[in-house]
This record gives structure tokens, sequence and C-alpha cells, in this order.
């Protein structure tokens, strides 16, 4: 286990820092929330052209066969900025269900494509009555000669408008939240009975609400074991949620900056607020909650590539509550610090605080994990 | 799901008696749609407050807390709290403050007779909107350091600065407004009281949209803006005194517990429609003992309220420990939010912020109680910036009550 990057890592590290620096200022981001699909094409060429694309996709299928926390390294980077380019969906979520879980001419069929940024994938998979029960899925796939025919409802899918395939889990078999009988399948977006209704969400992404009516796929799409999807369904939303949470490490990382700054330089009272000692403590608690949270953070990340099932899911949820906690503190706490300026949308401390917030909402809350951590220790 | 009982207040026949009156007259004066603007927190607008208060005016019960003489209710103070809390439960849109509670005090304890005679029959009619000119790019704790700038010129003042985080100056026609008239002496002894009009030449209001995305607070731009010196509230350079008195007054009301009921019942109602685990929300342990910690919080809170309210009665104005109603108040208030947003679980990131005006009637994205709660929540960290700060309620009652 290594708490240090390796030299490779700090390569990425500074390449992904300076991208942010130079190319995502707050003023650039806000342009680019209001581009059509949520984020700007040419970034997303020039993350495939840097490889970061590439980063975690195997060798031969185009990758450059990064682990986890490769993987960790950067998104912090990207978190920082609050980049919102679709990495989480295609990469994080869609290629690796591919990777993980594909026959050969699967991998081969959309990987490298992925890879160069020429395929973009969104992972159908929470729904209207789910919360954040992983197995509760409604969505229906019966088998009609060579087809399945898939019918339900999905919700929060990300940047489901810009993507070229979607990753569907429907139901072939069993009860609504049985473990078993669950089935995923690659789906092109513009497949007939597919509908979209697309929405900007709070934090400056984009999500659709999905309806597949009587939507047909072949069974040579299906992508992993008929009826035995959970478990890499499971093995991918814990590596995302890691990921998740190195995304905030960095988010968390610029709003302490941008808070300290804003004490040291508002003065009231004849002199800058900072110092009041008050103020440094509650500054000092923030830059606690992060250290504490990153460092979780990477651990459960090197936990990734190498534990058992049941390790992952405790270093997983230890990770996320952390992060949870840490992200709240630190968001309501920037707030407060910035005063009424923290309040208006034009300052960017708002905008890390909503993505907080909303990376604790995704994939388990705190008591979603904390509960879940409960149950093995 | 049964209504559950938060441990009601052990009230007098005769408090029942008005407790079932002011019941059956919100129940009767508030439509559905309004109850429902007010709870789930989408936008009410200019006619739905007008329209209530002009209700409220006709029944006599527009401003509860004035004296008899100038169309108060004379009320007790369990009176007032019932009330507050009969309209909270029953969707009643919030009086607007600035009019009857803040500014309508000051004018009745230093305003000339005709600024009496003239502002606060309007008030009561809800005939004037009035906002409040107090906050600077550089002056937010630190008030007394405000530099808006008022200088006599014969019959007028001639005005020049910039107010900033008005809240609802977009609507209003007049503002309160704190102006810096002298810089001799302390800067608090420099201050002046000014009523200005906001239809006139020289008064720019400029939306500014925060982090929920709404837009109800305004900066407000003063240019060489004319305010006769007949709008003056009482003396010059005694401006911070009425200001003071403004703040002191009616600090119980800024706790908000009939409104925080409200809420807590509405989130019981949210957890208990929400899937979890093959049963409601409701059901989970580690979910309901976190509402029972907020809902003991707020029984805590009432009860300092009510303690207060008591000494109120015997005629002892609310002192500096009045500011633990705001802290206690706004943190049970930003508690809830904190729960609401856990309640609804994946749906708090859709952001549809034109579901919540007037007017739109699409179909929902997830729950209908979903679209506001996100954004509410956002919304509701101002609770413990505005009206003075917590930090700054904490350095009051540090100073003022333990003496450091």
């Amino acid at each position: 286990m290594s708490f240090t990057f390796t030299e490779d890592q700090k390569l990425l590290s500074d390449s992904a820092d300076r991208f942010v620096l130079d190319e995502y200022d707050f003023e650039t981001r806000r342009k680019i929330l209001n581009q059509d699909g949520g984020f700007d094409k040419k970034n997303w060429s020039k993350f495939a052209e840097l490889g970061w694309l590439a980063l975690p996709i195997a060798e031969e299928y185009g990758g450059l066969g990064g682990s986890t926390v490769d993987t960790a390294v950067l998104l912090e980077a990207l978190g920082r900025g609050l980049v919102v380019e679709p990495y989480q969906s295609s990469i994080v979520l869609g290629a690796e269900l591919l990777q993980i879980t594909g026959k050969e001419e699967q991998k081969k069929q959309y990987l490298p494509s992925v890879a160069e940024g020429k395929t973009l994938l969104s992972f159908a998979h929470i729904e209207p009555t789910s919360r954040f029960n992983l197995s509760h899925i409604k969505t229906k796939a019966s088998k009609e000669g060579d087809c399945y025919v898939v019918n339900g409802e999905k919700a929060i899918v990300y940047n489901a408008e810009t993507a070229d395939f979607f990753i569907v889990s429907a139901r072939t078999e069993g009860d609504v939240s049985d473990q078993a009988g669950i089935t995923l399948f690659v789906i092109p977006s513009n497949s007939e009975g597919i509908k979209l209704r697309s929405y900007p969400t709070i934090d400056g992404l984009r999500a659709s609400e999905l309806t597949l009516n009587a939507v047909k796929v072949d069974q040579k799409d299906i992508l992993g074991p008929l009826h035995q999807a959970m478990p890499a369904i499971q093995q991918v939303v814990d590596r995302a949620c890691v990921l998740l949470c190195a995304e905030a490490a960095g988010a968390m990382d610029t709003a302490v900056k941008l808070t300290v700054d804003y004490i040291k330089n508002r003065e009231q009272f004849g002199q800058a607020i900072g110092s009041f000692q008050v103020l440094q403590h509650r500054a000092v608690e923030m830059l606690g909650a992060k250290d504490f949270s990153r460092a979780l953070t990477y651990r459960a990340a090197g936990a990734m590539d190498q534990s058992n099932s049941s390790e992952r899911a405790r270093a997983v949820s230890a990770a996320k509550v952390e992060m949870g906690r840490s992200g709240k503190l630190i968001g309501q706490e920037g707030i407060q610090l910035h005063g009424g300026m923290g309040m208006t949308d034009d300052m960017p401390i708002g905008h890390f605080f909503k993505r907080l917030t909303m990376i604790d909402a995704i994939f388990g809350n705190v008591d979603f994990h904390r509960k879940r951590f409960a149950q093995i220790i | 799901m049964k209504e559950s009982k938060i441990m009601d207040l052990i009230l007098t026949p005769e408090e029942e008696k008005f407790r079932d009156e002011v019941r059956a007259f919100v129940s009767k004066n508030i439509t559905d749609d309004i109850r429902k603007k007010t709870m789930t927190g989408f936008r009410l607008d200019k006619e739905d407050h007008e329209s209530w208060q002009k209700k409220l005016y006709e029944k006599g019960w527009i401003a509860p807390g004035w004296p008899v003489e100038y169309g108060g209710t004379g009320w007790s103070p369990m009176q007032k709290h019932i009330f507050e809390e009969e309209c909270a439960s029953g969707g009643a849109p919030p009086v607007i403050a600035f009019g009857v509670t803040m500014v309508a005090p000051v004018i009745m304890a230093f305003g000339s007779d005709h600024q009496k005679e003239y502002y606060l029959p309007r008030i009561l009619k809800s005939e004037d909107w009035w906002c409040q000119g107090y906050s600077e790019p550089g002056s937010g704790s630190d008030l007394a350091s405000l530099r808006t700038r008022a200088v006599l010129d014969g019959d007028n003042y001639i005005v020049n600065g910039q107010k900033t985080w008005t809240s609802l100056a977009q609507h209003a026609n007049l503002m309160f407004c704190l102006v810096r008239t002298s810089d001799e002496g302390k800067r608090q002894e420099g201050i002046s009281f000014l009523l200005v009009d906001m239809n006139q030449p020289g008064v720019t209001v400029q939306p500014i949209k925060t982090i929920d995305g709404s837009t109800e607070v305004n900066n407000v731009f003063l240019e060489d803006v004319k305010v006769p010196i007949e709008n003056r509230v009482g003396e010059e350079n005694k401006g911070w005194t009425y200001a003071k008195y403004l703040l002191g007054h009616e600090r119980t009301s800024i706790a908000a517990v009939g409104r925080s009921k409200a809420q807590l019942r509405r989130l019981k109602t949210i957890a208990s429609a929400e899937e979890h685990d093959g049963s409601a929300l409701i059901n989970d342990q580690v979910f309901r003992e976190k509402i029972a910690d907020i809902e003991i919080d707020l029984l805590a809170l009432e009860s300092l309220v009510l303690r207060i309210l008591s000494e109120e009665s015997a005629g002892k104005g609310p002192g500096p420990e009045a500011s633990f109603l705001k802290i206690k108040g706004t943190e049970v208030q930003q508690g809830i939010t904190e729960l609401l947003i856990e309640a609804i679980g994946n749906y708090a990131h859709p952001f549809i912020p034109e579901s919540m005006e007037k007017g739109w009637n699409e179909e929902p994205i997830g729950p209908e109680y979903a679209a506001s709660i996100a954004p509410h929540y956002f919304n509701w960290r101002k609770a413990s910036i505005y009206g003075g700060s917590n930090e700054i309620q904490k350095n009051i009652i540090a100073k003022a009550v333990l003496g450091f």
C-alpha cells in the first residue's frame, strides 16, 4: 500500500492540474455548462489525446492499463476544477462494465473507440423507486425469439442525451429486489422505443429519465452472464464510489483554499475576519476533513484492485461515509465563512458545495454506507 | 400515516378556543394552491402575499405585534405564538416582515406624526411594499461601517451608494435605509434612518442570483437619489439606535417555531412515502432517530421561546439571550432541510427551476415533492448568515450576557 504518488502519477496529476488552471477557470466552466449536452466536445477530444480516457482501459483494447489509484489521481485533479465532462459516465461506469464483464468481441467493438473519445457510454441502472438499493430493478427484459424486449423506467442517467450506447440493467428473472435475475444489455441510444427526458442537475451536470418502451435488443448485446449481472454491477459501482470520492477530494481541496483565501482578505471591524481565532479553527477543521477523507479515499482506491469483495465493500463504504461527512462540513462551513457572498451564484464556493452534496447523494449516502459498513464490522 | 402529535402546548380553554378560531380562519382563507406553494417552497408571487395580507387586514390580524392604538390585536404573547403556529401549519405565506414587523415599530417609536399618519395605515393595508437597505458590499456583519452617504442639500438629502442583499427590492416601492450623514465621532454616531422612494431616477435594482438559482435578493444602486427631509425618521445621526431597536423587536418570531413544526410534519409525510428496504424510510431506525434529534431540539427551542414570551407578559422585553432563539431556530430549520434532502435520495439531483414558478404544469421528475427540496437546502444556508450571523449572535451573548 503506497500513500505517495509514483513518478507517473505525479506527471499525470501535474498535467491535469495544468489543464484545470489554464483551461478550466470558473468562467470557462460556466460557459461549458450551458453548451448543448452540457460539456465541451473539444475537451473530450483533448482528454483522448492526453490518454486520460484510455487510462483505466486494458492495453489490448487501446488503453493504458492504469490502476484505480491512477484513475483516482486524475479524477482528484479534475475535481479541483469541477470538470463536468462525462468521465464518470463513459469511463468509470460504462467502460469498466465492458471491461470486467464483456465478451472479447464486445470489448474489441467498444473499448478502443471509447478510449479514442469517439464513443460515449451511459449506465442506465438507477430506477425511480430504487433509492440506493442496487438490486431493486423493475425494468423487465423478456425473451422473444433471438431478442429481448425491454420495458421500464430508469432514473438519473448521467449524460444520457449525448451517449451513443446505454448499458441498461433489466430483470430477466425473479422478484424486484432479488440479487439474482438481473442482466445487462448494450443498447444503441437511437433505438426505437427509447425516450429521454433530460435535465440539468443542481451541481452542473446533465442527466435524464429514460423510458424504455418495448425496446428490442439482440441477445448478442447481452453484456456478461444472463441473470447474473449483479456482482459486476456491484464491483463497478463500488469502484465508481471510490473514484467519486477522489473527485470530491479535489473539490474539497479547492473549497478549503477558496475559503481560507476569502477570510484572509475580507475585512470587517477593521481587520481581516481570518484574524479571528474562531474562524481560524473552523478553517482548520475544514482542512482536516479534507485530509482525512482524501487519505481514506486513496487507501480504498488501492484496495479496489486487490481485495476480495467484502474487504472491498468495507473500504468503499468507509470512504463514502467519510467523504459524505467531510463534504458536508466543508461545503456548509465554506458558505458560512464566505458570509453573504457565499450565497451568490457568482462565487465559486457554492458550486463546490453543490457538487460535494451531490456526490454524497449518488450510489448511497452516508446513512446507506454506514449501515453497509456496520453489517461487516 | 396518522398525524403525529408533536407535544402539544398546554393551553387554557380560552387559548384553545383562540387556536381553533385561527385554525378555521386560515383553513378558510388559504387556497390549496397557496398552501402547497408555502409548504414546498415553490415561489409565491406578489399577489399570493398581498391577497393573504389583505384578508388578515380585514380580520384585524395583520399586525399582532403592534400596539392596539395603531391597529394591533392586543393579544397575549401566547396568543401571538399560537397565531404564528397555526398560520405556519395551515400553509399561510409568512407576512412580509419589512413593513409590518421592521419599519413600522421604528416609525411608531421615533417617527413624526405625519409619518405615522401616512405610512402606518398603508402598511396595514399592504399598499406599500418595503425593503431593507442595510447591508453593503463592505458592510455585512460590520454594519456600522456603512458608506452610503446622504448629504443635505436644501430640503433634500442627496443619497449615493450601494446596498446589497436587499430582499424583494424588485417588488418594493419603498426602502428604509441606513445612511451616513456624519463622519464625526464613532461610526455608529453618524448614521441616519431614511425612507426612500424606490420609483425615482437614480435608483437601480439589480438582481443577484443565489446558489439555488433564485433571484430573491438584489443590489440597489443609489445615484444622486433625492430623499426629502420629511422622509428621515427621527433625528439625524441617531439612526443606529433606531436600527438596534428594530433588531431587538420581535426576536421571538425569528425562531419560526411554527414553521419548523410544519416542515417537520412535511418531512415525516415524505419519509412515509419513500420506499426503502421493502418498507418506508420513516421506519428506518437511523432515520427516525435523526428526526427525533431535531424534534427534541425544536421542543427545547419552543420551550425557551415560551419562557421569554412569558417574561414579555410580565412587561420585560426580550433581552440579549433572545439571540439564542435566532441561533437555534436557524440550526433547526437547516437541520430539517438536511433530512429532507436525504429523504428524497436520488431525486435531489434533477434541477428544474421553472417547475417552482407559477404556470408550470408538466409532469414532475420523480415525486412531486422532490423538485424544491435540494434548492431549498442550498437556499436555506442563508439563515445562519442573515439577520445578524450566528457568529455575531454569539458575540452578543458573550458580551451582553456573560460579560466577556
